[in-house]
């Protein structure tokens, strides 16, 4: 395919991008410089008057307290435990769908289900059943724990519950990235003498490596924006609390925008790490050289 | 190339379709039918509809030959406390001129008050809705020196005992366990200690049992005296570690204690007042040896002091119709009104003459026992900081069982003072 430059058409580009890049300037670009401003004063709800400008104290404030840290951590290791399960499951799932020739509408649309359910619902769901007098998780294990009394087996619950509820939109996208490997490669190394899990590490991995990549980096930047199944099954007790819990508590319970800012501006700044981290790592390897 | 269509686009007409659009939104926004006019009275949903019936009743006999003066109308807030506040500050800290009536828990007054976010009421009112109020509940409405809100209805919690298991109610928190202790499986104490504000409640509940209190008397300082906050502390330790403390402790609230009760298995239950309907309805057979008697004292020679809760009304600063909203606080707010939350609603009156009524009685059989707990009753800290000092302190205490009763006495003073600083996260 030739690059040919076309000063007319780079112009209708642009143009075709400009209601576009308008709305993503009004909708996102505003409020992003709105909460930073906001973060370089103290400014609290109640107390209108007491509005000044303290520069980054809001963000010394957080980056000094315990809170922050021990959230952050909170939120990476939901994050991690996560994915890690979704990735292996979701992979699983998406090898299911991609050979499943009779029912196939059936079987994709089934694994779906968890995806299509509210989270709030989801995460009440096994909150009850993890629920030491009501539940139904401990008679079937033979246990009297309290799950959400401590803070490992709280994590166990969220994460499951993530797991269970996300691992169809992974499945979803890998399945996708499974449809790009060719048929005939597959076939080539199988008369070459390559036994499936050769097939599968050499062949099939290498060329979705795109796919992994988008899937990764969604679910990564998803679970780290996780608020409403902490909130719901533990309020963030029991050290399970996550940044975007903190940083609620900040603006919405003590009204505090600067400090709640302050904090979402951080939160905005990791996830910008994370998806720098992920484009740097996954997105230069061979194959996408090779994808070019 | 581009093709040129044969067929004419339909023509659209946009003068048309707007004029449709602006109608139907004219019909949508300007929905308040014919009448005197509608104050919005913001306020947890009350089941029984006895907030209904004492807003109607004022509103039918606020004009001249029963016309009306205003129509209220009610607009259901959650059930859970912090996120009644949520909902209100937000509305509030805008400007929400649609906030006419607030049924305001106790414990925002200095919050909204600070805030100008409701209305001080003038003197002469103020003294009719002060009129045979019980102190403690004016206490929770007063904030520097002003009222600011009508006391409506009122909370508390008592001991809630299993009669067929014990035989006199225990006096100190001590005496409790040890009994539970001793009655082995079923001498369960059910008590509130979930990270939220409630824990706060049961920790106000026993430092100021044991002679503390959190903040000094302006609100401006921690006060936290060592021994008593000691004292508060070592109790809850010693709760969370007692083999009479039910497991799930750590995450229950009121009803999970209410529930766990009612199944039989405990013998203790620290609970407000709607515990005992709620007994008698779904769970009789355990009603019929439900005991009260007052909270446990710290120490045998003084008496417990335990929390008040309840409702106040107040008027929204930013009310249309302010002068028909005092007025109808104050009418809902009135012995009739407070007849009938407590009647209908199962809700404590604020008016101290009530409690020898034979109706309310009826409701009420430990009114006397109520009656004399809310009159040595303690305030959560009155300060607008409330909840970011309650944030710190349920926090710092959860879950009760890590609680160091020597070292967090320090530890606490520091997240309260924070806390009243406005420093960092909580």
């Amino acid at each position: 395919m030739s690059e040919r430059y076309d000063p007319a058409e780079e112009r209708l580009g642009w143009l075709l991008c400009t209601p576009a890049v308008l709305a993503m300037l009004l909708v996102t670009a505003y409020p992003i410089l709105y909460a930073i401003w906001l973060s370089l004063f103290r400014y609290d709800l109640r107390f209108p008057d007491e509005r000044a400008f303290v520069g980054l104290a809001n963000y010394a404030s957080v980056l000094t307290s315990e809170v922050w840290w021990q959230s952050l951590a909170s939120t990476l290791v939901i994050t991690i435990g996560s994915v890690t399960l979704e990735l292996v499951l979701g992979m699983l799932f998406a090898l299911v769908m991609h050979r499943v020739f009779f029912l196939r509408r059936t079987v994709r649309a089934s694994i779906l289900i968890p995806y299509a359910i509210i989270t709030v619902v989801a995460a009440l769901a096994w909150k009850f059943a993890f629920d030491p007098v009501t539940g139904f998780v401990n008679p079937w294990l033979g246990l009297e724990l309290a799950w959400f009394g401590e803070r490992w087996s709280a994590f166990v619950v969220i994460i499951l519950t993530e797991v269970w509820k996300t691992t169809p939109f992974m499945a979803l996208l890998l399945l996708a990235g499974l449809t790009l490997v060719p048929q005939d490669l597959l076939d080539a190394a199988r008369v070459d003498g390559a036994n499936a899990v050769q097939r599968f590490f050499r062949i099939t991995l290498p060329l979705m490596r795109r796919a992994l990549l988008v899937a990764l980096l969604f679910r990564t930047l998803d679970a780290f924006r996780i608020f409403d199944t902490v909130f719901v099954q533990t309020r963030g007790a029991q050290g399970t609390e996550t940044v975007s819990i903190v940083g609620y508590h900040a603006l919405v319970t003590r009204l505090n925008l600067g400090l709640g800012s302050a904090v979402s501006v951080l939160i905005f700044l990791c996830v910008i790490l994370i998806a720098v981290l992920f484009v740097k790592v996954l997105g230069a390897g061979p194959a996408a050289e090779e994808g070019r | 190339m581009r093709r040129q269509g044969s067929t004419p686009a339909p023509r659209w007409r946009p003068a048309g379709a707007a004029w449709a659009c602006a109608a139907l939104l004219l019909c949508a926004c300007s929905g308040e039918p014919p009448g005197p006019p509608v104050l919005n009275w913001y306020v947890f949903d009350e089941p029984s509809g006895a907030f209904v019936e004492a807003a109607a009743r004022c509103a039918e006999g606020s004009g001249e030959q029963g016309t009306g003066a205003y129509r209220v109308r009610l607009r259901p807030l959650p059930a859970d406390a912090d996120q009644q506040r949520e909902q209100l500050v937000r509305r509030l800290a805008a400007g929400d001129s649609d906030i006419d009536l607030i049924g305001m828990d106790v414990i925002w007054t200095p919050e909204f008050a600070k805030a100008g976010w409701i209305l001080p009421w003038p003197d002469d009112k103020a003294a009719a809705a002060r009129r045979g109020r019980i102190a403690a509940a004016l206490d929770s409405a007063t904030y520097e020196g002003e009222l600011w809100a009508a006391p409506f209805t009122t909370n508390t919690q008592l001991l809630w005992y299993r009669t067929d298991r014990v035989e006199q109610p225990p006096e100190t928190w001590d005496e409790m366990i040890d009994l539970a202790e001793s009655l082995g499986e079923d001498g369960t104490i059910q008590a509130q200690g979930e990270r939220y504000e409630g824990l706060t409640v049961f920790f106000v509940s026993l430092l100021a049992s044991a002679g503390g209190e959190v903040l000094d008397q302006a609100g401006g300082e921690v006060a936290l005296p060592a021994e008593p906050t000691r004292d508060a502390l070592h109790i809850m330790h010693r709760l969370a570690e007692s083999t009479a403390s039910d497991p799930g402790l750590a995450s229950a609230r009121e009803d999970q204690a209410r529930l766990a009760f009612q199944t039989g298995g405990s013998t203790f239950m620290l609970n407000y007042t709607y515990v005992w309907p709620s007994a008698r309805a779904s769970a009789p057979e355990i009603a019929e040896h439900m005991g009260w008697a007052r909270w446990p004292a710290v120490h045998r020679a003084r008496p417990s002091r335990v929390t008040i809760g309840g409702i106040n009304i107040g008027v929204g600063a930013f009310s249309e119709h302010p002068d028909l909203a005092l007025a109808a606080a104050a009418c809902i707010a009135d012995e009739q009104g407070q007849r009938l939350a407590a009647t209908k609603g199962g809700l404590p009156p604020t008016i101290a003459a009530l409690y020898d009524d034979a109706e309310v009685r009826e409701k009420f059989p430990f009114a006397d026992l109520l009656l004399a707990t809310l009159r040595d009753a303690v305030q959560r800290p009155r300060t607008p900081l409330y909840n970011d000092v309650s944030l710190a302190i349920s926090r710092t205490l959860h879950p009760m069982s890590r609680i160091d009763p020597a070292d967090d006495v320090e530890q606490l003073r520091e997240q309260v003072g924070r806390a009243l600083r406005s420093e960092g996260l909580l």
